[in-house]
């Protein structure tokens, strides 16, 4: 372990003094301390000067303190002892729990400091300009629907009450439905996985039994993707028994249409194809290859995890899809929660209802029922209904919206992203691959090549310098088809102002790799925490996934 | 909407007409249709969206809201007995605080720096789950148990090469309905029979089953039943005898009581969380564990990130990570072992809270008060005329059965006239295990008092009667 070097151990506040003109707006700060500024306050700089928490917290066992407690559970009544005794203590041995689980113990107040301290140590997109996430959709959850999901009325509520006790929540789910029925224009929908990949299995598992019922379960052995589609429509193929086919893209950035023709045959059991693409760029030749697939009897798949740019404006259904799906945390504001729960919702065609996973939400009359007896079900893709807060929240924020603001949110997210492009590419060192001088939907796959070729700064580094202004951004899934790359998506959650920072930041960045790349290299500087050794992470003898596997291997423990 | 206003919606910033028209100015558009030039006009909808009024002021969308959510009548204004895998706990208050707390709530897939927070309060949580069960590996969460389980045989699968799994007769029908849709073409899921008089797993069944090309015997413990699975050591003998693996899958809440299944001899552990501080929310609370030891064969064969601890540049300073990437399909899609994605985290995060609040005296007290209040209920509910409780011979923790055949009314009946009486009555097992008649699967936690037992007794006793 190296110490810090001079630069990371500068004062903390302050970014790097940055070339004179970077500074967009206003000059910079030129004093950090000494004298006093004086009256009037000299105006913020652009970038804002960013601190992150650094409250150097031990890990939680390091703060335990033997006997010490944070909650007391309810104590067995002497008047059930005198009837039971203490039936635990009746447990044989090798049945019942020798040794107490070695769990940290502490009280109440320093769970939650300790909790509340690596809170503020995670940056949400309550917190951050959070544009950086590109195909994660991130956007203002609305406080009112967290407020709403915390009703006992939902918070509260057993999947098994009778349904006479449920009406409510069936009339949500039943409703929810039907309106993301309409967006997608499928005929009917399943709201039970649990996020984005489980919606894609779910999918794969319908294709599946579809074949399966006719009689082509054996034959229909290859699933076409393409490279910018989310991994999981791959990988999920693979698991399910079916052989990879991945298209690359052409010239224009489109999935390759010869590569497509060559790749179907009476194999192919379905294409599983996002569009737009992580690139952003939509393909308007999309029903050509939903035709293509068609033509040989296989099934269309749309991952519709890039549909907040096209909310009201061209529909999966309407382009030939067999099946779709949506991710209800990333394009209907369900928060992101550190990586779930989110909730996933798969769209089909009518010919493919019958193997929606169980139950299904009905309408009788004015009652909502479950509809368990689904013979040609694939069954169940998790417990119970699906993410039951997660899909009140949706339904409030669509009931929010209607039809006319998830329009307005498309647009603004689009146009939000081809503002931030021109911004972008006016930078040093980026472009855009592919389509060039074409509008993108509502992300951008960019490319720091340029920069990395003339500098020696790679992509994944100034990620790592972009955290010292309070944001953040996300190169790409591997493999990295588009070198040193980096996928912005602006939301319709930020404003101009917002996108004028983000793209401030990138400019100063990009500015710092050419006169100052070290600095960049060594970044973060005013983070939580400064460069990480990766090295242990990918070695057996020294990587300790739990603080039991580390007291073993680095601290001579047991 | 008010009449001749331009629509301004809070949750869209640039919504506000001069600041739109301002951007497409900068980027030389003149209408947002432009930016749409490569969709082909064959391809747009060409029509509104056909969805409901928007209800625009916050007022009217929570007044719509909760009308809708006063139709249902909730677990807390009700004495409930329902689990079967979705439990009645006491949440701590803390848990709900740290897990709406908007930085945890919001965040999502960044990097080690700048969410050093999310990597190390999962890393805490994954170590927690570490010493409850005994073991050092233990996941980020995946969706739920169900799928914790699925991975755990696909795991098993992968580790011995061999192709069929077993899992007990009694397991709940979903739960083997996920597993063998996820197993499959892999796997063979084969029903290991129970012992009817007890419930367990019947160990001649067993060994009939087992074989050279078993993977894994998948162990419920307690069982879907509510018993717990006393013969343990016995099955992980016969299974390691026969060159199988064994997978523990376990409620955490029991494990201050019961022994973890490392300490049997299981390889691989796995259940849900959602016991440990997760409102039961229709279903909605659920995630998954999978833990093992630290065996690099294992850990080569998870699916899910792993978060490890790493140094930074500055002494004292802990650093996280992910462990062994380039096993996850993040990495090298369809060549990953299965496929990784949002899953589970702010649970885990939850969970994480939960067992540092309860700490090893509170997850012993927490086991012993529902040993104790579960046994009371199963020696109350015999007591009522034509009622049996017919597996009270073996240990429970927290959920039994109850047998009203002998009454001659069905478990649907009974429960209806339960719920007039403000009481939700026990999963009806009539559909899910026919062989045990009318039955229902109760729950009784640390949140049931003896008055609560006492008056689903006399209730029970009242509409039997």
């Amino acid at each position: 372990m190296s110490a810090p070097t001079s630069r990371g151990a500068q004062t903390p506040g302050l970014p790097a003094a940055a070339a004179p003109g970077l500074l967009m707006a206003h000059a910079a700060p030129d004093a950090v301390a000494g004298s006093p500024a004086g009256l009037p306050i000299a105006p913020k700089p652009v970038p804002r000067r960013f601190q992150q928490a650094r409250w150097d917290e031990p890990i939680i066992f390091e703060l335990s303190v033997p006997g010490a407690r944070g909650i007391l559970p309810p104590a067995t009544e002497p008047a059930i002892s005198a009837v039971v005794g203490n039936p635990a203590a009746a447990l044989p041995a090798g049945i019942r729990r020798e040794r107490p689980a070695a769990l940290p113990e502490l009280s109440q107040v320093h769970v939650v400091r300790h909790y509340d301290r690596l809170s503020q140590e995670t940056l949400g997109v309550d917190l951050n300009v959070d544009v950086g996430q590109g195909t994660c959709t991130m956007k203002y959850s609305p406080k009112v629907n967290d407020q709403m999901v915390r009703n006992p009325r939902i918070a509260d509520l057993h999947p098994l009450q009778d349904p006479a006790t449920v009406q409510g929540v069936l009339e949500i789910m039943w409703r929810l439905e039907r309106m993301l029925a309409e967006i997608s224009g499928m005929d009917r929908m399943t709201l039970q996985p649990g996020a984005g990949s489980a919606a894609i299995w779910t999918n794969v598992s319908m294709i599946r039994a579809y074949h399966a019922a006719r009689g082509q379960a054996a034959t229909r052995d290859e699933v076409i993707t393409t490279i910018f589609s989310h991994p999981s429509n791959a990988a999920c193929a693979k698991v399910a028994g079916y052989r990879v086919i991945t298209l690359y893209p052409d010239a224009n950035g489109y999935p390759d249409l010869g590569a497509l023709r060559a790749a179907v045959s009476q194999r192919t059991a379905a294409l599983l194809v996002t569009n737009p693409e992580d690139t952003g760029i939509f393909n308007p030749r999309i029903e050509e290859y939903v035709r293509i697939v068609h033509q040989v009897g296989g099934l269309a798949c749309y991952d519709q995890a890039n549909a907040n740019g096209i909310l009201g404006i061209t529909r999966a259904g309407d382009a030939g899809f067999d099946l779709c799906h949506f991710n209800l945390h990333k394009t209907f504001s369900t928060p992101h929660a550190c990586g779930g729960p989110g909730a996933g919702a798969c769209g089909v065609k009518a010919e493919l209802a019958r193997f929606l996973p169980r139950p299904t939400v009905e309408r009788a009359g004015d009652r909502y029922t479950l509809d368990d007896e689904r013979p040609d079900s694939v069954g169940k893709m998790r417990p119970w209904y699906g993410v039951a807060p997660n899909l009140v929240r949706a339904y409030a924020w669509i009931m929010s919206l209607g039809a006319e603001g998830l329009r307005e949110v498309a647009e603004t997210a689009v146009l939000n992203n081809n503002y931030l492009m021109a911004k972008v590419l006016e930078i040093r060192g980026v472009s855009a691959p592919y389509a060039a001088g074409r509008r993108r939907i509502e992300q951008v796959r960019y490319s720091w090549e340029q920069l990395a070729r003339e500098t020696g700064v790679h992509t994944d580094e100034i990620g790592q310098r972009v955290v010292d202004f309070g944001t953040h951004y996300w190169t790409s899934h591997h493999p990295f088809v588009v070198p040193e790359p980096m996928t912005l998506e602006p939301t319709e959650s930020f404003s101009r102002a917002d996108l004028d920072e983000h793209a401030a930041i990138l400019a100063l960045v990009s500015d710092e790799a050419y006169t100052d790349p070290e600095h960049v290299k060594s970044a973060p500087h005013a983070s939580t925490i400064h460069r990480i050794d990766h090295a242990p992470l990918d070695d057996p003898a020294a990587w300790a996934i739990t603080w039991r596997a580390y007291r073993r291997k680095h601290l001579g423990g047991s | 909407m008010h009449d001749g206003q331009p629509r301004i919606h809070p949750y869209i910033p640039n919504s506000v007409p001069d600041v739109r028209d301002a951007m497409l100015q900068a980027i030389g558009a003149a209408t947002v249709d432009d930016l749409y030039a490569e969709i082909p006009a064959s391809l747009r909808l060409g029509r509104p969206l056909d969805l409901p009024e928007p209800l625009e002021s916050e007022a009217e969308l929570v007044r719509h809201v909760e009308g809708l959510l006063n139709r249902n009548t909730s677990t807390r204004e009700t004495l409930s007995f329902l689990g079967a895998g979705c439990y009645p706990h006491h949440v701590p208050a803390v848990c709900d605080e740290i897990n709406g707390r908007a930085e945890f709530l919001t965040a999502y897939a960044g990097d080690p720096y700048e969410d050093h927070g999310r990597f190390q309060a999962l890393f805490e949580y994954a170590s927690m789950m570490g010493e409850l069960l005994e073991m050092e590996v233990v996941n980020v969460p995946v969706y739920d148990g169900f799928q914790a389980a699925g991975t755990a045989l696909r795991m098993a699968g992968r580790i011995t090469g061999r192709p069929r799994v077993l899992i007990p007769a009694s397991m709940s029908r979903d739960k083997r309905s996920r597993i063998v849709d996820y197993v499959t073409p892999d796997l063979a899921v084969d029903e290991v029979a129970v012992d009817r008089a007890t419930s367990l797993l019947d160990l001649d069944a067993l060994r009939a089953s087992l074989g050279a090309n078993v993977a894994a015997i998948l162990v419920e413990n307690p069982t879907f039943l509510g018993a717990v699975e006393s013969q343990v050591l016995e099955i992980v003998r016969l299974g390691h005898a026969a060159g199988s693996l064994v997978i523990g899958n376990v409620d955490p809440s029991t494990l201050g009581v019961l022994a973890p299944p490392a300490t049997w001899g299981a390889e691989i552990a796995c259940g849900d969380i959602q016991p440990l501080g997760m409102h039961q929310q229709f279903g909605g609370g659920h995630g998954g564990f999978i833990a093992t030891h630290d065996d690099p064969r294992f850990v080569a064969e998870y699916p899910s990130r792993l978060f490890g601890i790493a140094p930074t540049m500055v002494a004292g300073e802990y650093g996280f990570g992910d462990v062994a990437y380039e096993r996850t399909s993040f990495a090298v899609r369809e060549e990953g072992k299965e496929w990784v994605g949002t899953a589970a985290a702010l649970w885990g995060i939850t969970a994480g809270v939960y067992l540092a609040l309860m700490g090893p005296q509170g997850m012993r007290e927490l086991g012993e008060t529902m040993m104790a209040r579960t046994r009371y209920a199963m020696t109350r509910l015999a007591e009522v005329p034509g009622v049996r409780v017919p597996f009270a011979g073996q240990h429970h923790v927290k959920e039994f059965v109850v047998d009203l055949t002998a009454t001659g009314r069905t478990v649907g009946a009974v429960s209806a006239a339960l719920r007039e009486r403000g009481i939700f009555f026990g999963a009806d097992l009539s559909r899910e295990q026919p062989w045990l008649g009318q039955s229902a699967l109760v729950c009784v936690t640390e949140i049931h008092t003896l008055a609560d037992i006492d008056r689903l007794a006399e209730s029970l006793a009242e509409v039997l009667a």
